[in-house]
Formats: C-alpha cells, structure tokens, sequence
C-alpha cells in the first residue's frame, strides 16, 4: 500500500486548522492539547518517510504527481531526496517540542495562535517537498503570513510591527525577483525544448547560456541567500529573533532559514551550475564574512536572543561555505549542519524562552550564577552550548569539521579564515554562559527560580538524544545524504568542465 | 428611395435586453408603488441579472457580428459579460443596508446600475468605434448620476462634478481619436476592416498615430491610468460607497474590454509604436499608484489609488500583447472584481451608520472582535497584494508570464517590485487589524445578510480561482481566440 506520505504531512496540519476552528477559544488547554496531539500525529506519519527510505539511490522517492494546471504544465509534484528528507523530519520532529513550549508561554489568542502555528508547519513541509517551481514559490510565499503573524501579534510589543513588516518586506523582495527568474527558466525552457512546465527535475541540466545563468543565478540567489541570511542581507534576522515569541524564533532559526540554504542546493546549484561555478568566490567570501562578523557582532550583544541571532548568521556562514565547496564532505557537512544548527539554535532559544517566562528579560546583565537555584537547567543549557560551539562528542563538531575538511580541499585560504570562525564561535557562547550561569548570583530576583518543569525537561531530552547521537553516530544521518550528495557532486564536476569564457561573460553584462 | 433595414437577431443583444427590461420594470414600479413602501429593487435587480447571465452561458460558443456588423457575439464579449455581471450582482448585494441608512434605497439606484451595465456590455461587444463610444456614454452618464446620489453631501456633488467634466473631456478625447481614424482609415469605424485600410494610406501613417494617441488617452481617462489619474481619490472618496466598488471594478472591467478589443484588432499592426507607449504609461500608473497610497489614511482613498496601481498591472498585459497578455487581461480582471468587492464589502460593514468610520485606524483591534470579517479582509487585503494562494497571486502570475514571454523582463522586473511596495500598504491594514489595540470603542458591527454574502462567496471565490484557476485559464484561453494574431 502507497500512502501518499508528503500530501498526508502536508494537509494534515491544514485540517488541524479546521478542527482547532472548531474548538472553543477559551479553552486554552484543549486548543493546546489538540495542537500536540496533531504535531505528534505529523511526527508519527512522517517516520515512514524514514524507515522507508531507499539510502542507495539519488532518485526522488515518495513521488507524488498529479496535474494542476495542465494547460500551464504546473503540477502538484512532491518527492524527497536525501536533501529535503532530514529537513522534512526536522520540521516534523521539532514541532512538537514547540507546541510543548508553549504551554505556559502564549496566554493570549492562543487559538489563532496555534491555527498560525499548523499553517507554518504544512507550508514549510511543502517547501521542502515540492518538485514543482510554482508549487514551490506558492508554498514559499504562503509561509509568509503565519510567520509574519507570529512575530506581529505574539511577539514583544515594544518593536514586534516593525520586525514583522521587516521580516516579511525583506523576504518578499528577493522572492519576487525569483518569480521573475522562475518565469524567464520556464519560458526558456519552453523554446528549447518544447515542453513548457515547471517540472524541477525536466529543468536539471537544461542548457542554458551563461548569460541567462548569471542572471537568473543571482535572482534565485538573493532570495535564497535574504532567506539564509547570508551577509550584507541578514539585517532582518536580529529583529525578527528578538521580537518573535520563543517558538517563532524556534521555527524562524530551525526551519525557516534552512530553506535558504536548501534552496541553494535545490534550485540554484543544479539549476544553473556554471554560474554556480563562477559565484563560488563570491558566496564563499561572502559566507566568511558572515562567520565572522556574526560572531564578533555576537560577542557584543548585550540581549541573549540578539546574540543566538548573530551566532546564526555565523553558522549559516559555515553551511553556505560548505555547500560552496562542491566537495561531499563539504556538502554532506553542510546538510548535517543544516540539522545540527536546527537542533543546538533551537535549544538555545527555548533555553532563552525559559529564563525569559521566569525573569521578563533576556538582558545578560540582568542574570548571573543560574547555576546555584536551576542546576538542571544549567546542565542542558552547558550541553546546547557545547554543541553549539562544536565541541567534539556533540553534533555540531561533525559539521563544522566535515565543512571545514571541504573547505580546506577546495581552498585552503577559506579553510583557515573559517577555522578562526569555531574559535570565535567559543569565545562568545563561553562567555556568555560563563556571565549567565557560573559565578555567585549576583541578582537577588534570581536567588528564587525554579528550576525547570518536567514539562520542560521532556522539552529537552530528544534534543540532547540528537546532539549526543549525531555527535557520536553521525553516519546513521550522513548515509542519508550520502547517496544524493555524491550524484550533485557528480553532476557539477560535470558541469564544471563547460569553460565559460570572457566573451560569454561580456554578452551577460550587455543583456 | 428605399431604406433596408439589415436583418438582427434579438438575441444577440440578449442579456443587454433583459438588464434593459429589468431597469425600466424597476423604474415603473417604482413610479407607481406609493411612497415609503418598500420595494424589492435589489432582489429584482438580482432577478435580472441571474437571468441575463444564464443567457449569456447558453450563448457560450456562438461567434459572429450582428447588427449590421456593429457588434460582436463572440466569447470574448460573453467572459466580460460575466465578469460585469457578477460586478453589478455584488454590487446590488452590498448596496441595499448601505443606502437604507442613508435613506437613499431608491428605485433608480438599481435601473442606474443596471443601465450602466448595460453600456459597459455594448462596450466590450462592440465591433465599430461608434458603438463603443455609445456604450461608453450610456455607461459613463449612468455612473455620473450614481457618484452623485447623496446629493445633500458635498463631497458626492462634487465627485459628481468632478467625473462628469474630466470624463465629458475624456470621451471628447475619445471622439476626436475617432474622427481622424475615420480620415486615415478612408472611411471607415469597423474595427475589422481598420487595420486593411490603415495599411493601405502609409502616407496617413502620421494622422493614424495621432488618432491612435488621442484614443490611448480617452481610454487612459476611464481605466485611471497616470497622468489622467487625478480624478479618482477625490471621486471615490466622495462617490457613496457602492458606487466606488462598483466603478472600481466595472468601469475599469469595461474600459479595458473596450481598450484590448480595439488596439488587438486595429492596431495590432503597430504594435511596436503603442506598446512603448504603454510601457511607460504601465510603468508609471503601477509606480505612482502604489506610492501614493502608502501616504492614505483613508481606506477609499488607500483603495482608489491601489486601482490606479490595480489599472497599471493590467496595462503591462496590454504591452505584452500577446495570447497570454489577453488571457491574463480576462482572468486578472475578474480576480480583481471579487477581491476589490470584496474588499469594499468590509469597508461598508465597517463604515456602518453613513460611512462613521472610514479611517484606516478605525480598524485596529478589528482582529480579535471580529475575526471572521477581519480574516477576509486580509485574505483581500493579501490577494490585492498579490500573496498565493489567492486569485490576486495567480492573475499577477499570469501578467507577469505574459511580459516575460513577449520579452519584456525589465516590466516584469518592475511589476514584481511595485506589487512589493503595495505589500506595504495592504499589510498595514492587517497589522492595524491584528497587531494594535482598539483605538476606540467600535461598538458593534451588524452584519446585513447582503454584504455577509458577498463576504462570503467573494471570499471563497477569491481562494477558489486562486487554487484551481486551471478551468478558469482555459475559459479565458478559449475567449481570447477571437484575436488573430496574437
């Protein structure tokens, strides 16, 4: 029997949202009840995707194909690869804990609030599913407007409009431009083919001339790289962190920005890879710039939630270089650490999440020696740290080591200016925890915090469970990828050999 | 001397009749029926209207010319009957709660409308200048009085005025167009025959071009294309309520009917020379649309000047020029009469007692006291914007394809960016609506079975069209075959 697994992780949450219209608004814990029981049932639906998944070939599995628009060639068309598979279950898989931690957290329209919550989850899931570029675009767009009423109705009132507005502008910009780009590929496609659609994979190795690349490259590249954020274009990110509500920032930092990244690896690079092969100077320094300036600006932040949000921007840095490496340790370091930052940036602002519902601020000042009145907390909240930083034994030393291992293949300059990116990364993560948690408490309103709820700590357990277990066992993940990552490994040293020359390049700049 | 009168057949003119028939059965009864009695005009004016649209589907796939030529009956009329059709039917529905309050239910409001209707239908059928120019006029006289119906309110006298001396300039405009056309062509106003006999005087070339710019204008008056924009804030912010909707979207509907019929049959041949031309008018209308109502505190000013922005996107289907152009024309200008009714359908709710609340910030809080009438407006506000998964989406979609594919990446480009700008101005209603407090105590909303309705079926269209806009696409696709050479 063939469940049509990704149409079932996509609708699933949609019919939560008509079931949760149902339920009475006052209820709070029902509502929230309801929501858990419809992301668990979503984790539970997308296991198979796991089990069942064939690690030996680079073929699009659990395909689902069926006309939408015949007469404009879109289809609904949903596949996975080893790519979207560990996004699809990350999505999945954290979506419960969020609607765990927002049990104490969101008081106010909580049933608009989870409504929001499910529609985010079924776009995101459509993203990373969809084969199709206008069923692709109409998910990508469709996230918008839960996210952006997330941050916007739920977030801190003080700057949460403008961060909203923010968010959605800066978004929206790069992705019209992509339509556009969509639109010039699909009618180019059409006269050199013949067959006008929007199926992705018809597209792969389309020939395309390299001035159409360049462009149609960096239309598609800038709104994936608004999305990462990769620098000069991350200024949305700290506003959109800092104002969200714990679990808006959760799913912006876990989830969201991962289809920036994802849509390098599934659009841009395949799509035009001798552009791809052209912007690798570019995209790598502009991802150092970003693992090192995130990680200065972190070390100056005085809010936690600001500093996790620069600290992204770094680590995003770390996947965009190894993606950029066209290397498989590079990429499959990337794609893992797409995961790991998943995981350690989620904790990180659940953790902030926590000590803002007991205290009201996030302000380092303001705490000091949590240690001595939450050692539970303390301990998960050193662990997440120690992954974050990359520490050996936790799951974010396997990703930056396997992108650092690629980066250092394909240039060593960029190998070692990154390598100071995982010192920095230390110094600013140690330090802040040493400021938070070590020393005498120092703040008398934090002599009488309790400690974490066995609520909160279940929170926490399958995140530990994955960055010890991806740390320890990497290849139950990295056999995943393996496959589909040496076939684009493949497919761009292919393309690599097409010498693209001045002239080529002169006729772009004329277009 | 003998006099033929050339053979017809009524039914071509079938729906006109009908609304036709309709309008003056409203008028009698409403001269006979005594004073203060109320009537039925609006479920008569439905009556109608259900009646002349099931005519025109029977009459899907005919194609022909009646009337000695003068008009055509051929898809393309039928899809923009429709689209008419279904304006003035909403129209009617958010109409009658909306007047009552205003004392002004009467029964001339309902024949106006469907007079109106009844022009913009002549309009998009005609097959010779002459007749557009009548049905432009029997339509535009109509609307005139509407924009003036709450005559002691000076601001609806002068938007009254307003539209009656710019739009008389206009179909001036207009006439003269057609008058040195008539010179250049040799004689001729048959749309058919034009581009023959315009190609057969190049040395009337300059005169076609100038007889050309000066129906570019006339047009350009009547769908609020910049420059000839300015009289529509004031004459939709002073024009009752419904009459905005209704000429927001119908007039616009009919003009660019008219517009697409005329320069893809006559002009086709000079594509190069108009679409530049229409290029910067496309460029300029979205520009200064979207920008200037960023600055709107009043949401029928916010609204008249995103269909300023609203008239630009459809002209960059008109530059396009191609098959594709024409059926986003037909598909965009249908999504935009159920969101822009739709939208406006809120603002009358809002508005309640003779229009109390027209600022925008008289929305803040709207959110959580009203949530369903706040989650359509920002389903209209989204589809405005252009956000999938709603029709406003899919008709951008398809304007946008249509420039690309006629090589026009640079308007693309452009229209893309406009519609961000745009986003700014229709997400604030939303952020007005769900993200600030009530500013003041609204008090209640009653929610009139009419425009309730409109909310929802618009609502549910706006997402329907937008999701499967598949049998839609083939519709207008079978529409716009009546075009040759695109």
């Amino acid at each position: 029997m063939h469940l049509p697994i990704l149409s079932i992780l996509i609708f699933l949450p949609l019919l939560g949202v008509g079931l949760l219209l149902l339920l009475d608004r006052k209820n709070h814990q029902v509502l929230k009840g309801a929501t858990l029981g419809i992301s668990l049932l979503e984790l539970v639906f997308s296991l198979p995707l796991w089990f069942r998944f064939d690690n030996g070939t680079a073929a699009m599995q659990f395909v689902e194909r069926h006309n939408w628009i015949p007469s404009y060639g879109v289809s609904y068309y949903l596949g996975v690869d080893g790519f979207s598979l560990l996004l699809i279950l990350l999505t999945t898989f954290l979506t419960p804990l969020c609607v765990l931690a927002t049990w104490t957290d969101i008081q106010t329209h909580v049933k608009e609030f989870m409504i929001c919550l499910l529609a985010l989850i079924s776009g995101m899931i459509g993203v990373f599913a969809s084969l199709d570029l206008f069923l692709f675009y109409v998910f990508w767009e469709v996230m918008l407007i839960p996210m952006y009423l997330l941050i916007g109705v739920w977030g801190n009132p003080a700057r949460r409009v403008y961060a909203a507005i923010k968010f959605f502008l800066f978004t929206m910009f790069g992705s019209v431009l992509m339509l556009v780009a969509i639109l010039v590929l699909y009618f180019h496609c059409g006269k050199t083919t013949g067959v006008y659609t929007f199926d992705l994979l018809k597209m792969y190795g389309l020939a395309i001339p390299f001035h159409l690349q360049y462009w149609m490259f960096l239309a598609f590249g800038l709104a994936f790289a608004i999305k990462v954020p990769m620098f000069p274009f991350h200024t949305w990110l700290p506003d959109a962190h800092t104002e969200a509500p714990t679990v808006g920032s959760v799913i912006l930092a876990a989830v969201l920005l991962k289809m920036g990244t994802y849509g390098f690896l599934r659009f841009n690079m395949p799509l035009f890879p001798q552009a791809a092969h052209y912007f690798v100077p570019l995209f790598s320094i502009l991802a150092l710039i970003g693992i090192v300036y995130g990680a200065l600006v972190s070390m100056m932040q005085k809010d936690l939630k600001r500093l996790i949000a620069f600290s992204s921007v770094s680590h995003l840095g770390f996947v965009m270089l190894g993606l950029f490496t066209f290397t498989v340790s590079g990429l499959q370091g990337g794609i893992i650490q797409m995961i790991n930052h998943g995981i350690s940036t989620g904790a990180l602002f659940l953790i902030v999440g926590m000590i803002y519902e007991r205290r009201h601020t996030r302000m380092i000042a303001e705490f000091g020696g949590l240690a001595t009145p939450m050692p539970i907390f303390a301990t998960i909240f050193m662990i997440v740290t120690l992954s974050s930083i990359a520490v050996p034994g936790t799951n974010g030393f396997v990703g930056e080591f396997l992108i650092l291992l690629g980066a250092f293949r394909s240039n060593i300059l960029y190998g070692t200016i990154a390598a100071t990116g995982v010192i920095f990364s230390a110094c600013y993560m140690l330090w802040m925890f040493q400021r938070v948690v070590w020393g005498e408490v120092t703040n008398v309103k934090n002599r009488e915090l309790a400690d974490l709820s066995w609520r909160e700590i279940a929170i926490f357990l399958p995140l530990l469970l994955f960055i010890v277990w991806i740390g320890v066992y990497p290849n139950t993940f990295l056999n995943k990828t393996k496959a589909t990552t040496n076939n684009f490994v493949a497919m761009m040293e292919k393309a690599q050999a097409v010498q693209v020359t001045q002239s080529q390049l002169c006729k772009g700049e004329a277009l | 001397m003998t006099i033929t009168i050339p053979g017809f057949h009524l039914y071509s003119i079938g729906p006109e009749l009908i609304l036709t028939l309709t309008a003056i059965v409203i008028l009698l009864l409403d001269a006979l029926s005594p004073r203060g009695r109320k009537a039925h005009f609006p479920q008569l004016s439905l009556l109608g209207l259900a009646a002349a649209a099931v005519m025109t589907v029977l009459m899907w796939g005919i194609r022909g010319t009646d009337f000695a030529r003068m008009i055509y009956v051929d898809n393309f009329t039928f899809f923009f009957y429709l689209i008419f059709i279904l304006g003035t039917a909403l129209t009617v529905m958010i109409s009658r709660q909306y007047l009552e309050d205003y004392g002004k239910n009467l029964g001339e409001y309902y024949a106006l409308l469907l007079f109106a209707t009844v022009g913009m239908m002549l309009m998009a059928a005609s097959a010779h200048l002459i007749m557009l120019f009548l049905g432009l006029e029997v339509m535009s006289i109509a609307v005139y009085v509407l924009a003036g119906l709450f005559r002691e309110d000076p601001r609806s006298n002068e938007a009254s005025l307003k539209y009656l001396i710019l739009g008389s300039f206009s179909s001036a405009f207009l006439l003269f167009g057609m008058a040195f056309l008539y010179g250049a062509a040799g004689g001729t106003l048959y749309l058919d025959q034009l581009p023959k006999a315009l190609m057969g005087h190049t040395f009337m070339r300059p005169l076609t071009l100038l007889a050309m710019a000066l129906l570019l204008v006339g047009f350009g008056f009547k769908v609020a294309s910049v420059p000839f924009h300015m009289w529509i804030p004031d004459v939709y912010e002073g024009a009752p309520t419904s009459v905005t909707a209704f000429m927001a979207v119908g007039v616009k509907a009919a003009t660019f009917a008219a517009f697409a019929r005329v320069f893809f049959l006559a002009f086709l041949a000079m594509k190069l020379d108009w679409t530049m031309l229409l290029w910067v008018l496309a460029v300029a209308t979205m520009t200064v649309g979207n920008v200037t109502a960023i600055v709107q505190t009043n949401i029928k000013r916010m609204l008249a000047y995103s269909s300023i922005a609203h008239a630009g996107y459809l002209l960059v289907a008109l530059v396009a020029a191609n098959q594709l152009g024409a059926v986003s024309l037909l598909y965009y200008l249908l999504a935009y009469t159920l969101m822009n009714l739709g939208a406006f359908g809120v603002v009358i709710l809002v508005g309640r007692k003779k229009d109390s609340y027209l600022n925008i910030y008289d929305y803040s809080g709207l959110g959580f006291q009203h949530p369903a009438l706040a989650a359509s407006m920002a389903l209209f506000m989204f589809a405005l914007a252009g956000i999938p998964p709603t029709a406003g989406f899919v008709g951008k979609f398809y304007i946008f394809s249509a420039a690309v594919q006629a090589g026009y990446i640079w308007l693309a480009i452009i229209g893309v960016m406009n519609s961000l700008v745009s986003v700014y101005y229709y997400l604030r209603i939303t952020v007005l609506m769900y993200m600030k407090p009530a500013e003041a105590d609204l008090g209640p909303v009653t929610f009139s079975p009419g425009p309730t309705a409109v909310l929802a079926a618009t609502a549910g269209a706006v997402l329907l069209i937008g999701i499967f806009p598949g049998s839609l696409y083939n519709l207008a696709v079978n529409a716009v075959k009546i075009f040759p050479g695109l």
